[in-house]
């Protein structure tokens, strides 16, 4: 398993990744029915940043070591061994943020009233990377594990 | 005698650290966790979580049930009461020896309870294990008014799920502030006032007088004077490391079990991890008690490693907290510098009471975070630690760090990609 790497001098800020990355993550998977009639909106697990010119996306590297896995106070995020994910068990977390205190990326995504965390999940169970296949100017790319 | 490659003892984060560490690198050496507590590994951060109502029983659990047996771990169900580091075997309480090739302390900590007569009876808990948990939840149906001892991190916790379950709760605190090592007198004053606002009466300047009762706490004298009748204590003033197993032996301690950097403590094969340990804080570059969830994680699996014969350093752990109480979320790491700095310290700070947003940097000489506050916005709050534990001068942008959407595209160009440099592709076009 790998990550998805951005290329910031082409990309052009159009935030599509965000977007398509909420309907990955919806219950429709439609991105009119997912914005317009879907009670919870699903928050973007992927955070393009903005300082223009400069923009680029990132979300989790899924990292060989990593810090949020360390500081789950309840055994909700772990390292997936055979996938090398880093699974983020929804069920299991109780949103004391330990991990937004220790992503060093800052790809912990946080919804303040729900007391709730989301993370990139590599679009499980999906058969495409949302963010990859709908960046209009090819700025995300999928780099398999070396 | 039964001997293994490594025996843990205790079993919680270290010792799942330890294990996981372990097994990423051994796949077949021989491991046993001495465990005194006669359950499945859980999590103690959990206890407010789980008498919230937040969780069931089962989420207590750190890890899922089958964790041992399919990390081929032979979990010994008993205390662990006298170490030999030169016949390198520990004892256990039923008399069992137990030989180790390498070995972990992975005793936690014990919770404080203050020289205050009383403290014995029957309705005073701790916050520290499921134990404490259960007790308390035993004791809530006839309880009415709850009082805490200790207003740091722990008694806080304690105090918001009391009153969430519907008793008066009152906080006693020592100091004249709430969580005083933690955060500085702004971010208390924001606690306070989520707390106040609540209905939760906060008491600084204050603590326990006299308890009266016969074996259970009917009422509570106060230092001020007054009686506040009491049917649940709960003692929140902190832990101290559990170091009993290293005593009388070749194993230095100050407060906590010594070890480098390598989680090694003074005597050979013997490490130590969590909050038993006196650790390497990066920020100060002191040794001392972190008593702190992800050090404990972290330092069980640098341990492990290194037991494994790949030598491996812990050099990133500092203080730090994730804390919410009420709607108010904080996180803080490094140091916890009050006052308007000055001296070696630039502070960069802005707070909005009616929002309730705080964030504060401070900053040494040479422009680097060594600690750092941030209430009511958290989101994103790991980058600063990173720009902590990189050193990175922040003097160049020290005022975007107090914008809400800080993030690295407000680090200069050759800073940024040079902190991403495995994360992103550049020289496309």
């Amino acid at each position: 398993m790998g990550r998805v790497v951005a290329k910031p001098e082409v990309c052009i800020g159009c935030r599509l990744c965000e977007i398509w990355c909420s309907v990955a993550h919806s219950r429709s998977r439609n991105i009119i029915k997912t914005f317009l009639y879907e009670e919870k909106k699903p928050f973007p697990r992927v955070t393009v940043e903005e300082k223009l010119p400069l923009t680029f996306a990132i979300q989790c590297r899924h990292c060989a070591e990593p810090d949020c896995v360390a500081a789950c106070i309840g055994g909700a995020l772990f390292k997936d061994p055979a996938s090398g994910r880093v699974v983020h068990d929804r069920e299991k977390c109780v949103g004391c943020y330990s991990c937004v205190l220790t992503c060093p990326y800052g790809s912990i995504v946080v919804d303040p009233k729900r007391r709730e965390v989301f993370k990139c999940d590599l679009c499980a169970g999906l058969d495409e990377l949302y963010c990859v296949s709908h960046c209009p100017n090819e700025a995300l790319v999928y780099v398999p594990e070396e | 005698m039964r001997a293994y490659d490594y025996v843990i003892v205790g079993n919680s984060a270290g010792a799942a650290g330890c294990i996981e560490g372990l097994r990423c690198v051994d796949k077949s050496g021989s491991i046993a966790v001495i465990a005194e507590e006669n359950r499945h590994i859980y999590s103690r951060a959990l206890v407010p979580y789980y008498l919230d109502g937040k969780i069931a029983g089962e989420k207590m659990y750190y890890r899922p049930a089958d964790f041992y047996k399919r990390a081929a771990v032979d979990l010994l169900e008993d205390k662990a009461v006298k170490l030999d580091t030169a016949l390198k075997r520990v004892e256990l309480a039923d008399g069992r020896l137990v030989g180790y090739g390498k070995l972990l302390l992975a005793t936690g900590g014990r919770p404080i309870f203050p020289p205050i007569p009383g403290l014995d009876k029957k309705n005073v808990f701790s916050f520290h294990s499921l134990d404490d948990a259960l007790g308390i939840e035993e004791t809530l149906p006839a309880a009415k008014n709850a009082v805490i001892l200790g207003g740091g991190v722990i008694g806080l916790m304690a105090a918001e799920v009391l009153h969430r379950k519907g008793l008066q709760v009152h906080v006693l605190e020592l100091a004249d502030r709430l969580l005083a090592p933690v955060i500085d007198e702004t971010a208390s004053a924001l606690v306070e006032k989520t707390f106040q606002e609540a209905g939760v009466e906060i008491n600084t300047r204050n603590t326990i007088e006299k308890i009266h009762g016969a074996d259970r706490v009917e009422n509570i004298t106060l230092r001020d004077g007054r009686t506040i009748p009491c049917d649940i204590l709960i003692v929140g003033v902190g832990v101290t490391p559990r170091v009993e197993l290293a005593e009388g032996t070749d194993i230095k301690i100050n407060r906590g079990i010594v070890v480098n950097r390598n989680m090694q403590t003074s005597a050979p094969d013997v490490y130590a991890c969590g909050d038993c340990a006196s650790t390497y804080n990066f920020v100060t570059g002191e040794t001392h008690p972190l008593p702190l969830w992800p050090n404990a994680y972290r330092g069980g699996r640098i341990a492990a490693f290194n037991m494994a014969g790949l030598e491996r350093e812990y050099t990133w752990g500092t203080s730090m907290n994730a804390m919410h109480f009420f709607d108010l979320n904080l996180i803080n790491a490094g140091l916890n510098i009050t006052g308007s700095g000055g001296g070696d310290w630039e502070i960069i700070a802005a707070v909005d009471e009616q929002q309730k947003t705080y964030r504060k940097f401070v900053l040494n000489r040479d422009g680097r975070i060594k600690g750092f506050v941030l209430a009511g916005q958290i989101a994103r709050a790991g980058i600063f630690l990173n720009l902590m534990r990189r050193e990175i001068d922040v003097r160049g942008f020290r005022q975007e760090l107090l914008s809400t959407s800080f993030g690295y595209s407000n680090l200069p160009d050759d800073m940024r990609w040079q902190l991403l440099e495995n994360e992103v592709i550049l020289g496309v076009v």
